[in-house]
């Protein structure tokens, strides 16, 4: 926190201007001992008030209210301690910082209790080594998880996540490429739909995807098809992300290439992509942390199976998302399990994928 | 009188001047034909997926009329289907999403942007993202079996003091010393407070960016001036960031409205336009369409197909708006010092 001085300060200070001129600079981002005990002590006098009161007097329950009353109780009494010995604009100043510090926690908070909850509940499930070997090829629901697993569901989503990489990469990078490399008149609308699909509804692949290949084109419904509607919400994620990652390659390895006599597309082709190559990694794998998690393309487009499937394009495949969605509505508790222990996986590979990403865009000119 | 004649200028006119830009390469002009065409092909989709889905919708459309548009019953057996309820219900979603969402996603970039200590700041930068990158049906799951449980007290309190406000109202007494919890499940209310983990870091990444880009001159200029970091927020870098901050919160109301996975793990649904948010039941488009998808005839097909461009065509224009005014904030808005 900032320390302050009052307008009083400066008055005093010019009186003797001569001694007071600090030998070292200050650290204005560090607390000192008044701020800590003010704040410490507010916290406690206000946790001490609230427990008093919120049961007996107020005759209120439920730990949620606690902490609401608590935060109000603290607020009164930072704002009231601070007051004594500060500025107006000090105690909005510490007010605001505190507010902040709390609502970073609540968003902390609630990310760390979605991955803890999930890989404690899945714990049960994942434990068992025939989780990951086996599918639930005549399993009931109401199985133990000592029998049956998710093979199938991990197999299903790998191959489906190659394939719409395979499919969406090309097309991501090139328009990437056309808006930040060769522009033209079409490229601020591009850039602006581009911008706009990045957050299309997932379902809205699918149905499109369903649309086209499976009204018009007749195809049977299977992984292939969950492939493409991923697809489709790939691209705009990785073309804008890489456009990031290539507008922020200097513009001086261009012109040195160009200078050399090279052509455009080598330019392009030689420099300017191998320069963003992490940026570029970066965008892709967060494409496909976002495609790995879609719930609704393979509702839509591909049917739940309980069998090991390597082959796109007959027959359905199954997916993690789509696993944890019908083991859950099955309401058994020894499915659910299964289900948090498939989110376990799901939720794994995402953050395997996440801190991938961080170690990429770490080196030189990170994309972000 | 006798003028020079044309013979006994210098001869240099005559000649072809060179030609100081010989165009492109072939290969550059493949080049560039090429990343023209993919660069168009995502205007093309974009516009694919609404022609496709718009003409599956209209048999359903010219069968129902403007009834579909109105009716608040979806029930295939009896002919009867219409989508208000569900659109209402889909915008009462996103509205507890973003004001879930609005507050902390701009505190949360705030705090990235300014008072953070530095050595924190990239951890929080990388907790945002992977919030984004959590599928949603984890966050379902979670809003599910762990925050149900704690947000019915808090819808219980809200319709306790506030049920007079039509929106905090429950049917049933709130008072009661053995207190109806099934009343207070699987609300809007609880759908929305998921699906505002999915808002959250769309809604903060873009702010965060926006007060990134805010002039390092103005923000010096503020502090020299003797502002305080708050200061320093209000007077420069949320008047900067106006753009980034609604363009944010369209994009995370966007996200919202289309979101399905989270809401067809927690909602029970429900017919009928009502808007005690905080009671159990209710139904949204997305979650109306994957919830019937699995069993439905050719007909009901269509009318979901249906269901399916009237969402389409709200999220795009949502998103494009949102778009639209994101690049606005982000181009010569600055003053460069």
């Amino acid at each position: 926190m900032t320390t302050l001085h009052e307008p009083g300060d400066a008055v005093a200070a010019s009186d003797a201007p001569v001694a007071r001129v600090a030998r070292t600079p200050r650290k204005i981002r560090r607390l000192t001992p008044d701020d800590w005990t003010s704040l410490v002590g507010a916290l406690l006098a206000s946790f001490a008030l609230v427990t008093l009161i919120y049961e007996h007097l107020l005759n209120l329950s439920g730990v949620l209210g606690y902490l609401v009353c608590w935060y109000a109780a603290f607020v009164v009494v930072y704002a009231t301690v601070l007051r004594m010995a500060n500025s107006r604009k000090v105690v909005i100043e510490r007010l605001v910082t505190v507010t902040l510090y709390l609502a970073a926690s609540i968003v902390v908070g609630a990310l760390l209790s979605t991955v803890v909850y999930t890989f404690a509940q899945g714990f049960h499930a994942y434990v068992h080594l025939n989780f990951f070997t086996h599918d639930m090829t005549g399993v009931s629901p109401t199985a133990p998880l000592s029998q049956g697993g998710i093979l199938h569901a991990i197999v299903g989503t790998v191959i489906e996540v190659a394939i719409a990489v395979i499919a969406s990469v090309p097309l991501g990078i090139g328009t990437a490429v056309y808006l930040s490399e060769v522009g033209g008149r079409w490229s601020q609308s591009v850039r602006t739909v581009v911008e706009a699909m990045t957050a299309l509804p997932e379902i809205l692949a699918g149905l499109f995807v369903y649309v086209v290949l499976i009204v018009y084109v007749g195809m049977p419904k299977t992984g292939l098809a969950v492939s493409l509607a991923m697809a489709v919400t790939m691209v705009p994620i990785i073309a804008r992300a890489s456009e990031v990652a290539l507008r922020v390659v200097p513009n001086g390895l261009r012109e040195a290439s160009e200078a050399l006599g090279a052509t455009h597309w080598r330019t392009v082709y030689k420099v300017v992509l191998p320069s963003a190559r992490a940026g570029l990694a970066t965008a892709t794998i967060l494409a496909v942390a976002r495609g790995i998690g879609e719930t609704a393309v393979p509702l839509i487009t591909s049917g739940a199976s309980s069998f090991l499937n390597f082959n796109p394009v007959t027959n359905p495949m199954n997916s993690l998302p789509l696993y944890i969605y019908t083991s859950y509505t099955t309401h058994e508790p020894s499915a659910v399990t299964r289900a948090f222990g498939a989110a376990s996986v799901l939720l794994a590979m995402v953050v395997v994928l996440f801190v991938v990403t961080r170690f990429l865009s770490r080196d030189k000119g990170a994309p972000r | 009188m006798s003028t020079s004649t044309p013979e006994t200028l210098e001869p240099r006119q005559s000649r072809v001047s060179r030609q100081l830009d010989p165009g492109f390469e072939r290969s550059d002009r493949i080049f560039h034909k090429a990343s023209t065409l993919i660069g168009l092909s995502t205007l093309v989709l974009t516009g694919a997926i609404g022609l496709f889905l718009g003409e599956q919708s209209i048999p359903t459309l010219s069968h129902y009329g403007l009834a579909f548009f109105t009716g608040t019953q979806w029930q295939p057996e009896i002919d009867k289907i219409g989508i208000a309820s569900v659109l209402v219900g889909t915008a009462e979603v996103a509205f507890v999403a973003v004001c879930v969402a609005f507050p902390l996603a701009i505190m949360f970039a705030l705090f990235i942007s300014d008072f953070a200590p530095r050595r924190i700041k990239s951890s929080l930068i990388s907790a945002i993202d992977l919030m984004a990158a959590v599928p949603s049906i984890i966050y379902g799951l979670w809003g599910f079996f762990l925050l149900q449980p704690k947000a019915m007290d808090l819808s219980r309190w809200l319709s306790q003091h506030f049920g007079w406000f039509f929106l905090f109202h429950v049917d049933t007494d709130p008072n009661a010393a053995v207190w109806q919890q099934s009343r207070y499940t699987s609300s809007v209310f609880i759908v929305g407070l998921a699906v505002s983990m999915m808002a959250i870091p769309l809604a903060c990444a873009v702010m965060r960016s926006v007060f990134d880009l805010t002039p390092l001159g103005e923000r010096e200029a503020a502090m020299a001036l003797g502002a305080t970091r708050w200061g320093v927020v209000r007077t420069v870098v949320l008047p900067f960031a106006k753009g980034g901050i609604i363009g944010g919160t369209m994009l995370a109301l966007g996200r919202a409205l289309g979101e399905t996975a989270a809401v067809l793990v927690i909602i029970s649904p429900a017919y009928g336009i009502n808007f005690h948010v905080l009671e159990a039941g209710g139904q949204t488009v997305s979650a109306l369409i994957a919830g019937n998808f699995g069993n439905a005839t050719k007909a009901q097909l269509s009318a979901l197909l249906t269901a399916g461009f009237v969402l389409f065509l709200i999220t795009l224009a949502v998103n494009y708006g949102a778009a639209i005014v994101i690049r606005r904030s982000r181009s010569g808005a600055a003053t460069e010092i």
